[in-house]
């Protein structure tokens, strides 16, 4: 009874990492460039599909892309924020049609990003089961891959909560969330920040692909699926609170491990029931201001 | 006085131009093939979802990506009650089950921000997939479900059928009070409740209306696929489709997002099979360079250019 206590979360643990760091980097990207990346999904397929071709052509440690993944998905973040974003900022009449229009462009970027994966790797399915062996915990199993990735996502998140709060960077980045007018006048150069912001959501999930690489196994498409969970666990969390997303990724993770256990194929659905009630009840989620 | 007898010939003119080409559709059966029957009923069916969704998404502003749920539930009622209920009463019973599902969620949903709506409707879709992909391999035991023939002619009549009803539906909210009280809702919400605008009950009954539409639009396509399981009735693609059409052509007039869905639907059903990866990329290509340089969409453009010929005659 107790091993599958333990055994259940853990599991919710292992799973809420991921979810995590993919929700904090898409709460990035919305809190300060006010951009809901729909796109946001397909970040995280390109880590996983890096990591799997340069593991399968090159030999190299999925581990070590970290190095490589990291740098490539930040500079089509930067990119990206630098020209398409910032254009429809600047033509947008209001803040909320900003909103709407960029949304509608990441989609078209969820178009572009998914088909030119597929064209490239095809449509098949494809595991790396990486580290894939047992490690024993008081008692339950669990395979180290998983475990290698939850502490890399929690010092990921921690680390990033420490960048945020004590760099002169991180403060930008916090003003520029607060008010970006305000934070230009103050002398914060808000275009790099933006671009500097939407860059990091993309290594956020970037790195979370790889990780997941190791664990799951991946395809093209699989960026939507987890495009929605992070959707309701940024919700859970707080639109804009990025520790909200932190604790958040970890309880959604709990909550799917607990359901698993007891009806595998509900998980989703209790995602969405949680979401929903969530919603009615409370939209600014736990820690939303 | 000059001006608005001018524009009350125009509009006569084009109700005769759209009878006699809705006519000559209603014929199409009677002298076109076989295969190009099933691939109008297939561009009506998109050009349905489109109107509807614009009908509400179009001067509210919210954008709604629950499409793909209302269409999915029309495909199901189908399904279900096919057999027992007439053809039409089933249709209509699709865009009734979609109608009140969507005043539901609407009542849930439309008050809150803009950004929250999307993520909801988004999710949506799924939801309701997983709850009958549940309930099938729990309760029935089953996974998925045949559906009665019915031949194509038939299949298109009641498509062209809902396509007129919609666009009766979609014409009159727009000239009426009631479609103004929504463009209000789309400028500035709450000058729009100060002016006296119900606007909850505004949102939540157009939003049930283009879902009757989806919903019937459904029931009606369900008969074509003859079976069914969740995954292929609520596949998101029919949410983004439409979003992607509407813009695609423009929703600052009635017959931007009917252009926009006839061009895209015809290249869809045309190309889709052939070179999927890269239609779906150009798909996303042209929508960021729309969102970017035509706002407006193809009538936008199409708009400018009268503009621009005009002051050159003028000017000459």
């Amino acid at each position: 009874m107790l091993v599958s206590v333990l055994n259940i979360v853990i599991n919710g643990l292992l799973l809420g990492g991921f979810y995590a760091i993919i929700a904090m980097g898409l709460n990035l990207q919305y809190g300060v460039a006010r951009v809901l990346n729909i796109a946001h999904g397909e970040f995280i397929m390109l880590g996983a599909f890096i990591t799997w071709a340069m593991y399968s052509i090159f030999g190299i440690n999925p581990l070590l892309s970290v190095v490589i993944v990291a740098p490539i998905v930040f500079i089509l973040g930067f990119i990206l924020q630098r020209t398409l974003f910032t254009s429809l900022r600047n033509k947008a009449p209001s803040q909320s049609a900003f909103e709407g229009s960029s949304m509608l462009a990441s989609f078209g970027l969820l178009f572009i990003i998914q088909n030119v994966a597929l064209i490239i790797w095809g449509g098949d399915m494809r595991a790396l089961s990486f580290y894939n062996f047992g490690i024993n915990l008081w008692g339950a199993v669990f395979a180290a891959n998983r475990l290698i990735a939850l502490i890399f996502a929690v010092v990921i998140g921690i680390g990033f909560y420490i960048f945020l709060v004590r760099t002169r960077i991180g403060k930008a980045i916090r003003a520029a969330a607060q008010d970006p007018a305000t934070a230009g006048l103050m002398g914060v150069n808000i275009n790099l920040v933006l671009a500097l912001c939407f860059g990091l959501g993309a290594v956020m999930a970037g790195l979370a692909g790889v990780f997941i690489s190791m664990c799951f196994p991946i395809y093209p498409v699989m960026g939507l699926e987890y495009l929605i969970i992070t959707l309701i666990v940024v919700v859970l969390g707080g639109l804009g609170s990025i520790p909200g997303s932190f604790i958040g990724g970890f309880i959604l993770g709990l909550i799917g491990s607990i359901v698993s256990s007891w009806q595998p194929s509900l998980a989703l659905a209790a995602y969405y029931v949680i979401f929903m009630l969530l919603l009615v009840v409370r939209p600014k989620g736990i820690l939303g201001k | 006085m000059d001006i608005t007898r001018g524009v009350f010939k125009m509009s006569r003119l084009w109700w005769l131009i759209s009878v006699i080409l809705l006519a000559l559709l209603a014929a199409f059966p009677l002298y076109g093939s076989a295969y190009n029957v099933i691939l109008i009923t297939a561009i009506i069916m998109f050009i349905v979802l489109t109107v509807s969704w614009a009908i509400f998404s179009g001067p509210t502003g919210y954008v709604s990506l629950a499409t793909a749920a209302f269409f999915g539930v029309g495909i199901y009622t189908m399904a279900v009650l096919g057999e027992q209920l007439p053809l039409l009463a089933a249709v209509a019973a699709g865009g009734l089950i979609s109608f009140i599902i969507a005043l539901i969620v609407g009542a849930i949903t439309l008050r809150l921000k803009g950004i929250y709506f999307i993520i909801f409707t988004f999710g949506l879709v799924e939801l309701i997939k997983h709850l009958l992909l549940y309930w099938e391999v729990t309760v029935t035991g089953t996974r998925g479900r045949f559906i009665v023939l019915i031949d194509n002619n038939t299949i298109f009549w009641v498509m062209l059928g809902i396509f007129t009803l919609l666009m009766l539906t979609s014409y009159f909210i727009r000239r009426s009070k009631y479609g103004l009280a929504l463009r209000s809702i789309g400028e500035n919400e709450e000058a729009a409740a100060h002016l006296g605008v119900n606007v909850n009950l505004v949102k939540v009954f157009t939003f049930g209306i283009s879902a009757f539409f989806m919903g019937a639009a459904g029931a009606i396509m369900a008969t074509r696929w003859t079976y069914v399981d969740p995954y292929v009735a609520f596949n998101v693609l029919f949410s983004f489709l439409p979003v992607l059409m509407a813009i695609f052509g423009g929703m600052g007039q009635l017959y931007g997002p009917v252009i926009g869905a006839a061009l895209f639907a015809y290249l869809e059903e045309k190309l889709l099979t052939v070179f999927p990866e890269y239609f779906m990329l150009t798909f996303g290509i042209i929508l960021v360079l729309f969102i970017v340089y035509l706002p407006d969409g193809l009538v936008g453009l199409i708009q400018r250019l009268v503009r621009r010929l005009r002051r050159q005659h003028a000017n000459t």
